[in-house]
Order: structure tokens, then sequence, then C-alpha cells
């Protein structure tokens, strides 16, 4: 029965996705997921997902609560084990390899409640970034002085998301959206291919909320990103290309344009928050 | 223009992590205390609190800095203790010989124990380590080496490369003091070393360091590595020092005796774990005479310990003094 679902309704995400998405960004698939299911003891959170993302583009991942948006960025960095399903980067089969391996390959992701180490300073948040690509991770043997080579690089990516004057602060006693920012920069540290960020703009106060889009903006320069948000506002404002889930499923996908204007889409979510 | 702006407070920043003068200071009057202290105190004893200061110290490296709390650590203690003994009294190897073998052993059986359980979190952690070190215990209680209930005895302390004799008390003592001292600052610098700074943040954030790239559980493993072989060191010393491996050195209330160590001094703290293998062996040599029952007052203190100052003795006293500092 699964099955005969599935077939229904892949054409019809097609048929909406593919023109779409081709209009809004050329390059080649980067990430793509076939048939992503994630179940939980009977439920099922994620059902048979199909998910192109094209290079260089900043592709949203909306939808209402519970759709299964997470649960899907958790499926795609391998946080969490698909039930069924083949996640593809760059041609390869990632879907058996363990997070960690996820990101060395280049897609390095962030987290909902924002994922800084509390009670180092900025300056060595970014360092812990830096330490893995620049061998110097298990010299347990070297002083502590040995990471000040990273200091400089470590700077100059403090010094790109706004927070120069906060390097030696303790990152635990940031505001929010300055924490955000440090977590960016981290992340960025690793040079990453494709960057996932799991709503990059929650909890943040309005103000924040450009300077933030500013940054995603400028560190898409030359890479894919992935994200998920409930801001519209900021997908529109910064997506490439949008995908709807409702109840794990895809209900649309294609530019903002083209998604909003699908009446599934503006009944099921839209209607109720957007207008 | 920039970076001339950045450059001196990334400075500020390694120099406030460097050294502070008040730990300096503290480091020197503790070597002092050490050097003069068989000329006070009676140096088995010293010896004794030596031995168990860097097991607790090599304990607290997990406990403290990974957030593992590891209830086998007697396995390693032990083991060593009795691989070290065997190698002198059987084989007749030279201390330096068999500590090392001891220690070996230890980080050997670290790996083992480690790989088993580094994949388990919390109460499940300290269940494996446990029930590994008990299947451990019931090894040493029936293999033939081992001396059963006996244990190995009236191991030689031999010559120390040939040429110093450790039957003296004074010669054993400075090698026990030169031991405990190379490996507390052997744990000072992993704990502050590149790989200590990514212990930290496993700790701090373990799915953020995930998701940088770091395969966690190796750098556990490395760490629980390190803790044991350096729990093997304290043990194989102890097995010269005392002349003597036994079921006592291998056995659950081992493995229990440091945990407490640790917590009443501090977890996380250098030298919090110093300062609660003082406390617990002298409290046990001086209640060893009178009437009081040792585990009831042991007992005692460990419940007020964790109900009224749960960082401990150094933990509380550094709050203290940063509360003071403002």
């Amino acid at each position: 029965m699964p099955a005969g679902e599935l077939k229904m309704t892949m054409p019809t995400n097609q048929n909406t996705g593919a023109p779409a998405s081709g209009g809004a960004a050329g390059g080649s698939v980067v990430l793509s997921a076939k048939g992503l299911t994630k179940e939980f003891k009977g439920f099922v959170a994620v059902k048979d997902v199909d998910l192109s993302v094209r290079e260089g583009s900043i592709h949203a991942l909306i939808g209402p609560n519970g759709a299964g948006k997470t649960t899907c960025f958790n499926l795609l960095t391998k946080f969490l084990q698909p039930t069924r399903g083949v996640i593809t980067y760059r041609g390869q089969d990632i879907t058996g390899l363990a997070p960690a391996e996820i990101s060395r390959l280049g897609v390095v992701r962030s987290f909902q409640i924002s994922a800084v180490f509390p009670s180092l300073s900025v300056l060595e948040n970014v360092r812990i970034a830096l330490q893995r690509p620049g061998q110097l991770a298990t010299q347990f043997w070297k002083p502590e002085t040995a990471l000040s080579v990273l200091n400089d690089r470590a700077a100059a990516l403090i010094r790109s998301v706004g927070l120069d004057a906060f390097i030696n602060h303790t990152a635990g006693e940031l505001p929010y959206g300055r924490k955000r920012a440090l977590e960016l920069a981290a992340t960025l540290a690793l040079e990453p291919d494709v960057m996932l960020l799991d709503e990059p703009m929650a909890g943040m106060a309005h103000e924040d909320i450009g300077h933030i889009a500013d940054l995603i903006r400028q560190a898409a320069q030359g890479r894919t990103v992935i994200m998920v948000e409930h801001n519209l506002h900021v997908v529109e404002d910064l997506c490439d290309a949008v995908t709807v889930l409702q109840r794990g499923e895809i209900l649309a996908e294609g530019d903002y344009q083209t998604v909003s204007q699908d009446p599934r889409v503006r009944e099921a979510y839209m209607g109720s928050e957007h207008d | 223009m920039a970076t001339k702006a950045a450059s001196p407070n990334v400075a500020d920043v390694t120099a406030g992590h460097k050294t502070s003068p008040r730990t300096i200071a503290l480091m020197i009057i503790g070597l002092a205390l050490i050097l003069v202290a068989p000329f006070l105190i009676y140096p088995v004893f010293v010896m004794k609190v030596l031995c168990f200061a860097l097991f607790a110290a090599a304990f607290n490296l997990l406990l403290g800095y990974v957030g593992l709390l590891s209830f086998g650590h007697a396995a390693f203690f032990g083991g060593a203790a009795y691989i070290t003994a065997y190698a002198i009294k059987a084989w007749g190897y030279p201390p330096e010989l068999a500590i090392l073998l001891g220690t070996a052993f230890a980080a050997l059986m670290g790996l083992v124990f480690g790989y088993v359980a580094i994949k388990r979190q919390g109460i499940y952690f300290a269940m494996i380590t446990m029930a590994l070190a008990q299947m451990f215990f019931f090894f040493c209680l029936q293999a033939p080496f081992t001396g059963g209930e006996d244990g190995i005895q009236g191991v030689p302390r031999g010559k120390l490369f040939g040429f110093i004799d450790l039957s003296n008390s004074l010669n054993m003592y400075y090698f026990v003091a030169a031991v405990f001292v190379i490996g507390f600052l052997f744990i000072w610098r992993v704990v502050h070393s590149p790989f200590g700074s990514i212990l930290k943040a496993i700790r701090e954030n373990e799915q953020r360091a995930i998701s940088l790239g770091y395969r966690v559980s190796r750098y556990k493993l490395g760490a629980f590595v390190i803790s044991a072989s350096l729990a093997g060191l304290a043990g194989s010393v102890k097995a010269i020092v005392f002349q003597l491996a036994s079921l006592t050195d291998v056995g659950f209330q081992m493995s229990g005796e440091v945990v407490l160590m640790t917590l009443l001094g501090g977890i996380g703290t250098l030298m919090g774990p110093v300062v609660g293998a003082v406390l617990v062996v002298s409290l046990e040599n001086y209640l060893a005479t009178s009437s009081l029952p040792v585990p009831v007052v042991i007992g005692s203190i460990f419940v007020v310990c964790v109900l009224l100052f749960r960082r401990g003795i150094v933990g509380e006293f550094n709050a203290w003094m940063d509360r003071k500092r403002g």
C-alpha cells in the first residue's frame, strides 16, 4: 500500500519541482535523497521523501510544526539512521556513513538550539572547528599554546560574522543572536561544501534576523545551503528553492512564488501563518 | 589594521589560559612538601598517599575532563600491580621494566574495556566498566599466578636502573615521588593540550563536536586508555612500595574508593584528587587504630560531601576564591 502512494505522489512532486528548481539555480545536484523514510515505532515521521539540492542554491525546507523537517535534517546528516531510502552526495552513496564522516566530506550542519561550547571563549569555539583540519586535535603532549597558530584564521572568521568585539568573551554569555553568528563562524571554519542550517532564525529578535540573513547570504557564496525555516519572509528573501513538507511527506516543491501559490500549500501552511 | 587590533586580544586569551601565579605557587609549595615529607611523616604512609593520589588523578582525567564515570578502575590499578609483582618475583625483572610492563598491561586492558564501554553513556557506561572489572576480579581470584586469596607477597623491591637500591626507604620514597610528579604533570599537560581542548568540547556539546567532524568515540577511547595507563602506573608502583599485589587492589571497593577520593577532593579540578587521596588515606590510617568502623565514617563523609559541597573541597575553594575576586 505505501508503494502505491509513492507512485501517486512522486510524479506530482516532480512536475511541480523540476521546472522551478531548474529555473532557480542551474547547477547539478549536490545532495539528494530518494525514498527517505523514518519510522519511530509505528509512527512515520518522514515518508518517501525525494529531495534534490542543486549546487550553489539556498534550499529551504518548510512546513507546519511536526511536518518532519528536523527529522529530515537529522536523516540527511545521519544523526538519525533512515528506515529506508538512499542519500547521495556528489554521486556517492552516503547512507551508511557516521555523522562525523558526513561532516568530513563537507556536509556540515547546525542545530536548532544554538550549538556553541558554552564555557569556551569565542576564539576557542572557532579554534575547535579549525583544529581538526589543522591536524591539531590529537596531540596530547603539546601545550595549549600550540593552538595559537590558528588564532589569526579564527580571528578572521570571527570578524567575518561581526563578533570581533567579543573574541575573548565566554560563548555561553553571548546573547542568542551572537551565539548563532558564532556557530556560523565555526561552521564556516570547516569550509563546508554543503551547509545545513536548522532554523537559524528561531528565537531571534527582529533586528537580528536581517543581520543573520545577510550572514547566510554571504556564507552561501560558492556553497550550497539547506535550511529549515519558519520565517517565510526570510525564505522568500533568501531561498532559491523550497520544499514543503506536511506530515512527513512532500507537499510541494519549487521556487517560492510557485510554492506559495500552490492551493494545497496555502491551505496546509501559509493560509494560517502568512496572510 | 583589523588584524592588528585582533592580535593583542588573541594573545591575552592564550595568556589568560596559561598557568596563573596562584597555580604556580601552589605547585611549588606542593613540590616542597613532597620533598620534605619523608622527614616529617612516616615515608610508607606518604608513598601510599602518592600512589593513590596518582590513581585518583588518572581517574579524574576521565570523570572530570571527559565526563565518563568508570566503576572499574581497580582493574587497571590492580591488574598492573599483579603484572609488576609477578614480573619481579617470578621472572626477576628490574623494577623499572616491571613497572613499564604493568603500565602497558593496564593500557591494553584500558583499550579493551574502553572499546566495549565507550559506546554507552552514564549509568550504562558505569555498569559495563563495573561488570568487566568484576570479571577481571574473578579471573584474578582463580588464576594460579596471582596467588588467589594470598596475592603475590614479598615482592623484592630490587635495584632501580641496576644501581639505586629501592629497599632503602628514602630511595624508594623519592622514586615514588618522581613517578607521581611526572604522572601528575603529564595529566596536567593532557588536560591543557590540543587533545584536551577537544575533550572539553566533547564534554560541553557532543553533538556539535560530531557535526564538526570529530569522531568523538576515538577521543573518549584515547582518554580512557591514558587514564587506565596512569592508573596502572600507580598500581605498579604501589606493588613495589608494599611488596604486595592482592585481590584488594582489583576489588570493587578499590574502584569505589577512587570515586570517593575524586568526589571529596573535587571532580574536574587538578588538585582535587590529590587532596581527596590525602584525606581518605589519612582517615583510613587513623581509623584503623580507633574503634570507629571505617566504612561507616567514610560513608558518612561521602553523604555529607554530596549533600553540602558537591564541588568537593578544591572545587568549593576555587569557587570561593572566584567569588572573592568578584
